[in-house]
């Protein structure tokens, strides 16, 4: 595609009229592009969203319970008071992310009216809708929607999500899970840059994502949309391993405030993240953070939360080649 | 916006590739990469004939770069991670060295001498820009829109601008000129209208409230070229 062709696609107002126009693709893929590089942290209380903000968060989510204590208590994980979000975010200046349920769009029109700056559709809640996700494209606030790997990230976009996050297994502490997607993802998209156009339709169908989208990632060479990793980071080694997997920047949820020294470790991962590619720097803030979060190992896990997703697709490509009709 | 539309959109720039084949003598300018849109401010400098490369650390800010690009991200953690960095006070000597340098959007508040709705407690800037600039002006993300602007350097042509949870600028001193400015009525902030100033320029410094790397249109990068290639005729 040339130059042209893509400025085409851009859809800017033009005409005699100046006008301005809100909730465009441009607008809501910008403001996850001006996060890139920094940490988004989980936060429960006017209290610690300051220390998040003080520490350099470039975004807080503002939630009733972290996930580690989602899992703790069990029962239903629902959107939190829009009470309680308003609060958080008369009290910093920095973007403020919340967290609706797969597939209820009431709770995202509710959070898009409050004003909040991105909506997280989040497998940690509890899935209102076992089909079918918010249709994204329908409202004016961005979103951004978990992913186990390729398929499910292009299927996120073409519902009009505008920055992915890689699912990882919030609230354990565990970094594997993270890791796993994280690379899942990346190899998929280096497995399509090897393809010519034929086999993209036959990759197209198997990971069941839109063709034009997987043929404008192969094109891009990266996700098109910015990309975070999520689930499980809780030391600022984790936090720089997931940059250096290619990841755009991190969220850390319950491994903040789940520690012994917050504000600290806060500090410590945005410094992590920013200078990811530097050991030396790596060492010296890893150093006297505290006890991290005790954590969950994923092997002991009851409950996973990445493996919710509307519509029952399956975690990954079908394994088992089926033979093709009329042979034997 | 339908699916249909959606489908096929790109990130601008977010994607493109850093041109490298670049003239020998072309100009070398940093772009400060602590948090947010550099890769974008990158890929626009290379596209007007740049060389860029990019500044993390004091070490980075060498006496070799002619100009420097401040990009947009969350000011707040900017401004932290520079603290932290060392990387305030190198600024500062880079903007007294009369170097020209462009602030968009986060860099923008970097450059403002006065920043009003800053976070609790306040926080140091960089400053050499005699501009008042107020956070999130036009409120949250919401909010944030596209729109055409015309330039004082560009009369007579359209230049697509993205306003991100962006500032503005409220109070100009002297010897400060206004370059561009929204029309308080068609953004829906004043229905009698009236002017509000969106890019600045003071001397060697270049201040836009909005994101032009996050457009494909190069207007606002082929005119902060064009004042590097006169610092460098001085």
């Amino acid at each position: 595609m040339s130059e042209s062709e893509k400025a085409s696609l851009y859809h800017f107002p033009r005409g005699p009229f100046i006008t301005m126009s809100t909730g465009t693709f441009a607008v809501k893929a910008g403001m996850a592009q001006m996060l890139k590089g920094g940490v988004i942290m989980d936060v429960v209380d006017v209290e610690q969203a300051r220390i998040a903000e003080e520490a350099g968060a470039c975004a807080i989510m503002a939630l009733e319970r972290v996930p580690a204590d989602i899992r703790k208590d069990g029962g239903v994980a629902r959107m939190s008071d829009p009470s309680m979000i308003k609060a958080i975010k008369a009290a910093v200046t920095i973007p403020v992310m919340a967290k609706c349920r797969i597939g209820h769009f009431v709770e995202a029109q509710i959070l898009q009216e409050i004003g909040i700056d991105y909506i997280d559709e989040s497998e940690v809640l509890t899935m209102a809708d076992e089909d079918n996700h918010v249709n994204k494209n329908k409202l004016k606030v961005p979103f951004v929607c978990g992913c186990r790997n390729l398929g499910e990230a292009l299927r996120r976009i073409a519902e009009g999500a505008a920055m992915i996050r890689t699912k990882g297994e919030a609230g354990t502490g565990d970094v594997v899970e993270a890791v796993r997607h994280a690379r899942t993802l990346m190899k998929e998209i280096r497995m399509l840059k090897t393809m010519d156009e034929d086999e993209m339709f036959t990759f197209a169908k198997s990971i069941q994502a839109p063709f034009a989208l997987v043929k404008q990632t192969a094109e891009a060479g990266r996700l098109p949309v910015v990309n975070f990793s999520a689930g499980g980071v809780a030391t600022p080694a984790d936090a720089a391993m997931m940059m250096q997997l290619g990841m755009d920047g991190v969220f850390v949820g319950s491994g903040i405030f789940k520690s012994a020294d917050p504000a600290k470790r806060a500090k410590a991962i945005v410094e992590a993240v920013a200078n990811y590619n530097d050991p030396k720097k790596l060492a010296e803030v890893s150093c006297n953070l505290g006890a991290p979060m005790v954590g969950i190992n994923c092997d002991d896990l009851k409950t996973r939360y990445s493996g919710r997703e509307g519509g029952g697709m399956n975690d990954g490509p079908p394994s088992k080649k089926q033979k093709p009709h009329g042979t034997w | 916006m339908a699916a249909s539309d959606a489908l096929g959109l790109l990130p601008v720039n977010l994607c493109s590739k850093i041109e490298t084949q670049l003239a020998d003598h072309a100009p070398l300018v940093g772009v400060l990469a602590l948090q947010g849109g550099f890769h974008e401010h990158k890929v626009m400098l290379a596209r007007v004939g740049a060389k860029v490369t990019e500044v993390r650390q004091p070490k980075d800010l060498t006496a070799a770069l002619h100009a420097l690009v401040i990009p947009g991200g969350e000011s707040t953690t900017m401004a932290h991670l520079a603290r932290h960095l060392d990387l305030l006070q190198p600024l500062r000597e880079f903007v007294a060295s009369g170097r020209p340098v462009m602030g968009t959007c986060a860099g923008l508040i970097f450059l403002a001498k006065d920043v009003d709705g800053q976070k609790e407690g306040g926080q140091e800037l960089v400053g050499g820009l005699d501009v008042t600039v107020h956070r999130n002006h036009f409120g949250s993300q919401v909010d944030s829109f596209q729109t055409t602007l015309t330039a004082s350097f560009a009369p007579d042509r359209q230049i697509e601008a993205v306003f991100i949870r962006a500032p503005a600028i409220t109070r100009v001193g002297h010897g400060v000129s206004i370059l561009s400015s929204l029309d308080k009525k068609v953004v829906g902030l004043d229905p009698d209208g009236g002017q509000l100033a969106v890019a600045v320029q003071q001397a060697n410094l270049l201040g836009v409230a909005f994101h032009p790397e996050l457009t494909t249109d190069d207007s606002w990068h082929k005119y902060f070229m064009e004042m590097i290639l006169s610092s460098l005729k001085k």
